[in-house]
């Protein structure tokens, strides 16, 4: 500002000119007319008046809360897809474990944005162990059983490699046509210790004590439910639920609520990139659509420095209808 | 007050200066204006004040919430009442925020030394984003078990997720009723003392002539 005002106005473009004049004119007192404004009046109404909006709203169309799913009732509602996921668990091919990456492990894929690699910049700073956090760590809290001591012991006893090959051939088998997803009619197998402490983890969770154990591993107070919350949506009980309800990332799911409660509207321009290619089945989709939106933002912010943006407003003349009244009383002058 | 500016000590002093900054900028009926220029008269004009007024409801009925902790709308109808007010208010605060938004857009309002009138509003704008978006983290139902299971991939994928845990419950509730709060407060307040020291901006194609 202090170079425009400094400048030879001969060096500037006659409409450089008119913008600067413009400019410097707005900035200064208004001289023309002005008229009686009570800002607190105004304020007080709007303070009344939202309110009788807020509070009617609210007695009317109340607010959605659908109860937290549980391990619980996952179990107990779809116990095959829960012997799968803690199959894939053991196998290292669970959504935790070989896809989320950073910060949780470095087993998974990190996304790039462009040349840079922010995920796994950041590192594991929240480190879980899907096998043991999930599966292992738990049953061992069990009574002691034979069988699921044997069970533990052999898997606790095998090599990283033997571990998940038993792992992968029971998540196959389970997979099969043959088993269509149900343990008890999966083929014979070499699985190891697998089938025993998939089913030993489903009773514990059909009766309730897997979820306060996994969320229990932090310590006795424990306000960081990260565990727990890869561990449910490594099933697809969860996303089931949320499709469900609309709120799947297809379905402009971050922008929705459940039933029909107005959501996250503002997310709509997030939640549109993700509808649309080269987005929507990008590898990096996540950090494509971050990566836009900062950029978008960034954009938003510096609107007055941005030439061709800044300008359409007067290009468009909305503000004709916004100041009807003043351009009424002062209209153009003819030439 | 003159005697007093007299003194050099007391013109060196701090307290001073900045009461002296503050009363240019800012003196009293340039805060508290009762008059306004003559194209001050637009519906456009509402959107602003009714977007404060939205979020006085959204902090009053958070605070309540905060009263009795953030499972306590789960269990008691006055509690959810009181929840469903805190939902509302944020609801119609993005819709007046946005229309004052775009108002403001087709405007120009930036003009004449006003743009960091406009930084703010959109500072404000993208701070409460993620106050809103915090809210939707701590109602510690089904709805926020899916969204932070949903919103963690896209924070991890750019480095934040490792830093802001949307699953740490425990974080995002103090992010939420502590950090974008003082945010979005102190930015809005910086906001509105701007419009009033710089004032409303003139209509495009505004000239002297307009002097009586």
């Amino acid at each position: 500002m202090t170079t425009e005002q400094t400048r030879p106005a001969g060096s500037r473009s006659p409409l450089r000119q008119h913008s600067v004049a413009a400019d410097d004119f707005a900035a200064r007192p208004w001289p023309g007319a002005g008229r009686e404004y009570d800002l607190v009046m105004e304020f007080v109404v709007a303070v009344l008046v939202v309110g009788a909006l807020v509070v009617g709203l609210a007695a009317v169309f109340s607010s959605p809360d659908e109860k937290s799913l549980t391990v619980k009732a996952w179990a107990q509602a779809t116990p095959n897809d829960f012997v799968a996921t803690a199959a894939s668990e053991l196998a290292g091919t669970s959504v935790s474990e070989s896809e989320l990456g950073r910060p949780y492990n470095s087993t998974g894929g990190n996304q790039k944005l462009g040349p840079l690699g922010l995920q796994k910049a950041a590192g594991v700073r929240i480190p879980v162990d899907s096998v043991n956090d999930f599966v292992i760590t738990p049953l061992s809290s069990l009574p002691a059983t034979p069988e699921l001591s044997a069970a533990l012991a052999s898997w606790k006893a095998a090599p990283a490699a033997q571990q998940q090959k038993w792992g992968g051939a029971y998540s196959d088998a389970l997979a099969s046509k043959a088993a269509g997803g149900n343990p008890a009619k999966v083929a014979a197998g070499d699985y190891g210790p697998v089938p025993v402490l998939t089913a030993s983890l489903l009773a514990m969770a059909q009766g309730g004590g897997l979820q306060a154990v996994i969320q229990g591993e932090g310590g006795f107070y424990n306000t960081d439910y990260t565990k727990s919350v890869l561990f449910l949506a490594d099933g697809t009980y969860l996303e089931d639920h949320a499709v469900a309800e609309h709120l799947g990332g297809d379905q402009w799911g971050m922008m929705n609520e459940t039933q029909s409660y107005p959501g996250q509207s503002w997310m709509w321009l997030y939640s549109f990139w993700y509808q649309i290619e080269p987005f929507k089945s990008s590898p990096n989709a996540d950090a494509l659509v971050w990566g836009l939106m900062m950029i978008l933002s960034l954009g938003l912010l510096l609107i007055p420095f941005l030439p061709g943006i800044r300008s359409l407003p007067r290009w468009i003349p909305i503000h004709r209808l916004i100041w009807r009244d003043y351009y009424r009383a002062h209209p153009r002058p003819q030439r | 007050m003159t005697t007093r500016a007299d003194s050099p000590a007391e013109r060196r002093s701090w307290t001073s200066r900045v009461r002296e900054r503050a009363e240019v900028a800012l003196p009293p009926d340039k805060l508290l204006p009762d008059r306004q220029p003559e194209y001050v008269a637009s519906w456009i004009y509402v959107f602003g004040v009714a977007t404060i007024a939205a979020l006085i409801f959204i902090v009053a009925s958070g605070v309540v919430l905060t009263l009795e902790g953030p499972q306590w709308y789960h269990v008691s109808a006055v509690g959810h009442f009181v929840n469903s007010v805190h939902l509302w208010s944020v609801e119609l605060f993005f819709v007046f925020m946005v229309v004052h938004l775009w108002g403001k857009f087709w405007m120009a309002a930036w003009r004449g030394r006003r743009v960091m009138t406009w930084i703010t509003g959109v500072v404000s704008f993208l701070a409460s984003i993620g106050a809103a978006f915090t809210g939707y983290l701590v109602q510690t139902n089904f709805d926020s078990q899916w969204i932070s299971s949903e919103a963690k991939d896209g924070l991890n994928s750019v480095g934040i997720g490792a830093w802001f845990n949307v699953v740490n419950v425990g974080q995002m509730l103090l992010w939420h009723v502590v950090l974008l709060p003082l945010v979005v407060g102190a930015i809005v307040v910086w906001h509105v003392l701007l419009v009033r020291r710089h004032g409303v901006v003139p209509p495009l194609d505004a000239r002297e002539e307009t002097s009586p």
